[in-house]
């Protein structure tokens, strides 16, 4: 118990953990469409892309999230076109467009003197979460989840079949444009956790994890944000007692925990199904 | 004379440079089971695209029930049943979970689904004797299932017109003659269907007439006259009846 609760008697603990949960819910509802989409590559580029919003609107005193939303939605319309107008494929076209805003960023950040540190935005630094810090998270990620649990069935019919989605009247095009944008949104909330660099992980790992979990998208999308919750909250308290980095940490539980799906899941997982199948064996040969 | 189900008039589709549909015209009345009949690359996806107002014709119109095809979707008239290949098998829904899928258009915006809705799904999977498998994720069903499973879903969408993308790739008999007796009564009760198949053997059974395509309608008339030998080697450049 005294475990478990002397981080708490600090405050910058109770702040880091409040931010990282939050993240850690969103990204995980998030990531469960990502994954079934394929956009993980698209997820990997937002959300370094959005860099150099964030250090403009640091400049020029604007709320991050609006930065961010403006850099995402240049790189998604810059990519657009390097794909079709020129023989580049898709993939190599996000990697351009990616790794050179990335880079536009962290020009910005050599130029750009500051009293906090805008490395933390790359690496995250999670143990400095201010207040402000954390009601901007906590309005962002309120935004980001509500939309995307109202508008699930939308979004999961647009993942699962978009020539429908365009046949009964919706609108496939908007309702991508939407899932980018809370994209967007959701890069800079988990910005603060892990930094640009690792978002691309909370945005992939759990979602996937679930995925190997279930056959059913509603179970997904209650199984990978509780084991992003406890992932990100498990990966603080080791960075807390280990003294290691704690974003860092965070992703690596998720990776862990991924591994270990990965290889005993009873339905997906490479030794849990041999597992499944040597005791139904055993099963039969017992009657 | 009544107002076709689906007008299509002169359409010319181009991707890029590629010509996809050149200046193509076919009228389709209501009740009708129709057959398209081409070659990979003949316009068949096109052409479905251009109905439901997907891909926008470079020249020509397109006129569902008198009407731009954007007002029969609004109104969620409009069925697809698409290619197997087009869809992901492993994607975590079940069977009801898909048909579902075809209430949406008459639902709220966050799509939670009414007894009324509910209902008309568990109509539609007993109606393609599939109320058994509803619970299965759709990849654990066999070839003919899955198709049954999108037909399902346009009668639970109430559509007035199906676009069917290859039904019978890849379908054990008796799903094929499941969904050859479904789109029949659905035509009986008024439904327009549109078939793209390359199954030519299936066509006299299935439809009311057939159109045969290659970039613009070569040929439109029964399924008789339009499968005869000659006519064929014209689509497809050999005869396709006899390689089998």
């Amino acid at each position: 118990m005294e475990f478990l609760l002397e981080p708490l008697s600090y405050d910058f603990m109770v702040r880091a953990l409040a931010t990282t949960a939050i993240a850690a819910v969103v990204c995980a509802v998030l990531s469960c469409w990502l994954v079934l989409i394929g956009w993980s590559l698209m997820g990997d580029a937002v959300s370094h892309a959005v860099l150099p919003g964030v250090v403009i609107a640091y400049i020029v005193g604007a709320p991050f999230a609006l930065g961010a939303l403006v850099f995402a939605l240049i790189a998604v319309t810059l990519i657009g076109v390097v794909r079709n107008t020129s023989r580049v494929k898709e993939d190599a076209a996000i990697g351009i467009v990616f790794t050179s805003l990335f880079a536009l960023g962290l020009v910005l950040i050599s130029v750009t003197p500051s009293q906090t540190d805008l490395n933390h935005i790359i690496f995250g630094n999670l143990l400095g979460v201010s207040v402000p810090d954390l009601i901007q998270v906590v309005v962002l990620g309120v935004v980001a989840f509500a939309i995307l649990i109202l508008k699930r069935r939308d979004l999961t019919l647009y993942a699962f079949d978009p020539t429908h989605a365009h046949a009964i009247g919706l609108s496939p095009r908007r309702l991508g444009a939407l899932l980018l944008g809370l994209l967007a949104l959701t890069s800079v909330v988990a910005l603060q956790t892990v930094g640009v660099v690792l978002v691309v992980a909370m945005l992939i790992i759990p979602g996937a994890t679930a995925y190997l979990l279930t056959d059913r998208f509603s179970r997904m999308l209650v199984i990978a944000p509780v084991i992003s919750v406890v992932c990100s909250v498990a990966g603080i308290y080791l960075s807390y007692y280990l003294d290691t980095a704690s974003g860092a940490m965070v992703v690596l539980t998720q990776g862990v925990v991924f591994a270990v799906v990965y290889l005993f899941s009873p339905r997906q997982g490479l030794i849990g199904t041999r597992l499944a199948k040597a005791r139904r064996k055993r099963a039969v040969a017992a009657v | 004379m009544s107002t076709p189900a689906i007008a299509v008039e002169n359409v010319t589709v181009h991707y890029g440079e590629v010509l996809a549909l050149d200046s193509a015209s076919l009228s389709l009345e209501h009740s009708r089971i129709c057959g398209l009949v081409g070659m990979n690359g003949s316009g068949k996806s096109t052409l479905f695209k251009v109905i439901m107002g997907m891909v926008k014709p470079d020249s020509g119109k397109v006129l569902i029930n008198g009407q731009p095809p954007v007002k029969m979707r609004k109104d969620a008239g409009i069925g697809y049943v698409p290619q197997s290949e087009d869809v992901d098998w492993a994607f975590p829904l079940s069977v009801r979970d898909v048909v579902m899928m075809g209430r949406y258009g008459h639902l709220g915006f966050t799509r939670r689904p009414h007894k009324v809705d509910r209902d008309a799904v568990e109509h539609a999977l007993e109606r393609v004797e599939l109320i058994e498998y509803a619970d299965r994720q759709i990849g654990q069903l066999s070839g003919g299932q899955k198709k049954r499973a999108f037909v399902a879903r346009g009668i639970a969408q109430g559509a007035t017109m199906m676009l069917l993308d290859e039904p019978f790739a890849g379908v054990d008999k008796r799903s094929e003659a499941t969904i050859t007796r479904l789109l029949r009564e659905l035509a009986d009760n008024g439904a327009t269907i549109l078939i793209s198949t390359h199954d030519l053997h299936a066509l006299p059974q299935l439809c009311d007439e057939a159109v045969l395509l290659m970039r613009k309608v070569l040929m439109h008339g029964s399924p008789d006259t339009v499968l005869q030998p000659e006519n064929l080697a014209m689509a497809f450049g050999l005869d396709v009846m006899n390689r089998g």
